[in-house]
């Protein structure tokens, strides 16, 4: 059976966790995988790939061409390796979701967007109207190309010592150049990985109650931090906080929804959460119907409260 | 520089759906349908562009079965100039013949922006704009919450996972619509009178030899497994203590 190709994300210098949990999925297939490090000096990445359990050997394309992983070259890249694999997959990051859909035209496959089960090494669920449904499919080209929602996966262990092997580059036009980039670097764990996770929504006011509020709670838990797609419009979060259909889809262990109505669509990102609480001062708001534990009140009031029963419990 | 909108007619973002009881897809008759709120936003882009003297006309292009016509509607109401519509005789062609339509239409139209959503809110595919630029070989920006359009090049900011990314990309070029790019303004009464008589070309997928037979076959649509409401409880320390028992603390 053909060899299964994962698209690693990383940021050079390590590998992003949801890495390992894609190759659950890839694993799942059956077949052998290797994993697919392109970047420029990206060696460090490579070695963590290497560490991952059940990866068969590990693949790195090394050059400034690839240095921010544009869609062009690196679907170029996936073009180039594709002849060798049954599947080629890659998390539903920004990253893959750029450029997975331009590789698969280039083959001219049709993708499969955020498998959340692999049924066999053909058919696969998927989630469509955020999440309101399941779609079971079955991708009838010849190489499978999928995406994988990381959150449905558990991440494969580490322990493994994978061969790495240098690939050839693949040559393209660039016809888009990067220009520069705004990344936040915070101490927290990141929202894709994090155990637990609160959020904040529009009840919350301000960046400055973020800041006041929601961020004190996520440091009593360790948590992630993690906003509305209303408390991000306002300005109260950056952007790349959004839990939902259109941001981020998260299942942490613990999420907790602060001043959030909840939304189809921001339980599509959310929903899977293992434990679910809620505080809102509407009894009848939505997001009790997907929570474990509600608390019905102003959050201005129970949050402070809930910090500090937090840190005297874990004392 | 003319730019080419395509817009997709989706069930209404607010609708709740509902599975069909015997698994062959969710419940679409009756059901308030609007264009997919990332297309509205991408119509407003080419629309600013225009009204900013960057752009000379904008096309909504639409590739769908009957009463798609009223989604191109809105486009023209909003302010495009002119619409095409690809009739199917189904809904739901899968993202790679959308693409290749559009090429097809690229062809012909030589726009100098093919504007799309991000994503489509009914089969949440997150493809079509990627796939395009494949096969024109152009270049692409997805997520983008901010396009500055220069000579022969387009700035455009994207939303990526840890913040933002900005890039230069030669034109043409295919951009893809994240929700802050924009708000989309609303057709005012005069506008949708006038949309009614700008124009809506009839095409085939067939004039251009796509294939629109499906690659992935449903075999089952279902209902996600559920989530049962939990219990209230009514102070912070009563809830560490429950999260104490569920082992998440
Ligand atoms: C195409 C599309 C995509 C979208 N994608 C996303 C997405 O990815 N993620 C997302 O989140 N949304 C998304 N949305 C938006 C979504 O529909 C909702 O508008 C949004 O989630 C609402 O955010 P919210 O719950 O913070 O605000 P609101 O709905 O305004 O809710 C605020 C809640 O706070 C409560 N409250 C007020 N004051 C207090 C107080 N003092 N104490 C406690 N509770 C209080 C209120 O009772 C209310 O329930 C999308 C929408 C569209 C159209
Ligand atoms: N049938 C269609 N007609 C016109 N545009 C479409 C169609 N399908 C997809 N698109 C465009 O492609 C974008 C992404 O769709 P998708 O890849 O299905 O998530 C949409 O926001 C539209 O701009």
């Amino acid at each position: 059976m053909a060899a299964t190709l994962l698209l690693a994300e990383h940021d050079d210098a390590s590998l992003n966790p949801v890495t390992a949990r894609a190759l659950t999925a890839a694993l799942a297939l059956g077949a052998p995988v290797h994993v697919l490090v392109v970047g420029a000096g990206c060696a460090a990445a490579a070695e963590a790939a290497a560490k991952l359990d059940g990866v068969a050997e590990v693949l790195v394309a090394d050059a400034p061409s690839y240095a921010h992983r544009l869609a062009e070259p690196v679907s170029a890249l996936l073009v180039a390796l594709a002849g060798d694999y049954g599947a080629v997959i890659a998390p539903s990051t920004a990253f893959g979701k750029s450029v997975l859909p331009r590789f698969a035209a280039l083959i001219d496959v049709m993708q499969v967007s955020d498998v959340i089960a692999v049924i066999s090494p053909d058919t696969f669920d998927r989630p469509i109207y955020a999440g309101n449904a399941i779609q079971r499919v079955r991708a009838t080209d010849a190489t499978k190309v999928l995406s994988i929602r990381t959150a449905s996966f558990a991440p494969a262990g580490e322990g493994g010592a994978a061969p790495i092997r240098a690939v050839a580059l693949a040559e393209t036009a660039a016809p888009a150049r990067f220009l520069g980039e705004e990344v936040a670097h915070s101490a927290r764990p990141e929202l894709t990985a994090a155990r637990a996770i609160v959020s904040g929504g529009r009840a919350v006011g301000s960046a400055e109650n973020f800041h006041a509020l929601i961020e004190p709670l996520a440091d009593s838990l360790s948590a992630a931090v993690g906003a509305s797609r209303a408390a991000v419009d306002a300005g109260y979060a950056p952007n790349d906080w959004q839990v939902g259909q259109t941001g981020k889809v998260v299942a942490p262990e613990l999420y907790v929804a602060v001043g959030i109505s909840g939304a189809i669509q921001h339980l599509a990102g959310m929903k899977d959460s293992k434990v679910i609480v809620a505080i809102n001062k509407d009894e009848d708001a939505p997001i009790f119907q997907v929570a474990d534990y509600g608390l019905v009140g102003d959050l201005f009031q129970i949050v402070p409260e809930l910090t500090a029963e937090i840190a005297k419990a874990k004392a | 520089m003319k730019i080419l909108v395509p817009v997709k007619r989706v069930v209404d973002y607010n609708v709740k759906i509902r599975v069909k009881a015997d698994g062959t897809g969710v419940e679409l008759a009756n059901i308030k349908m609007s264009m997919n709120p990332f297309d509205e936003i991408a119509v407003e882009e080419a629309l600013r562009l225009k009204e900013a003297g960057k752009a000379t006309e904008v096309i909504a292009v639409s590739i769908g079965p009957v009463k798609t016509d009223e989604t191109i509607r809105t486009a023209l109401a909003m302010g495009a100039d002119r619409g095409i519509w690809v009739k199917t005789e189904e809904a739901g062609i899968e993202p790679l013949a959308v693409a290749k339509i559009l090429k097809a239409i690229v062809a012909e139209e030589a726009p100098g922006l093919v504007i799309l959503g991000k994503q489509a809110i009914d089969d949440d595919c997150n493809q079509t704009g990627q796939m395009l630029a494949a096969l024109l070989g152009w270049a692409q920006a997805t997520f983008a919450s901010k396009v500055a359009l220069g000579d022969g090049t387009v700035e455009v900011t994207r939303e990526i996972d840890g913040g933002l990314q900005t890039l230069s990309l030669d034109l043409p070029a295919v951009l893809t619509t994240d929700l802050r790019l924009n708000e989309p303004r609303y057709a005012s009464l005069p506008n949708i009178m006038k949309a009614k008589k700008k124009p809506i070309t009839e095409r085939g997928a067939a004039e251009w030899g796509v294939d629109l037979t499906p690659r992935l076959q449903v075999l089952a649509t279902t209902e996600p497994t559920g989530r049962t409401a939990g219990i209230k409880v009514s102070s912070a320390a009563e809830l560490v203590g429950h999260l104490k028992t569920a082992g998440v603390l």
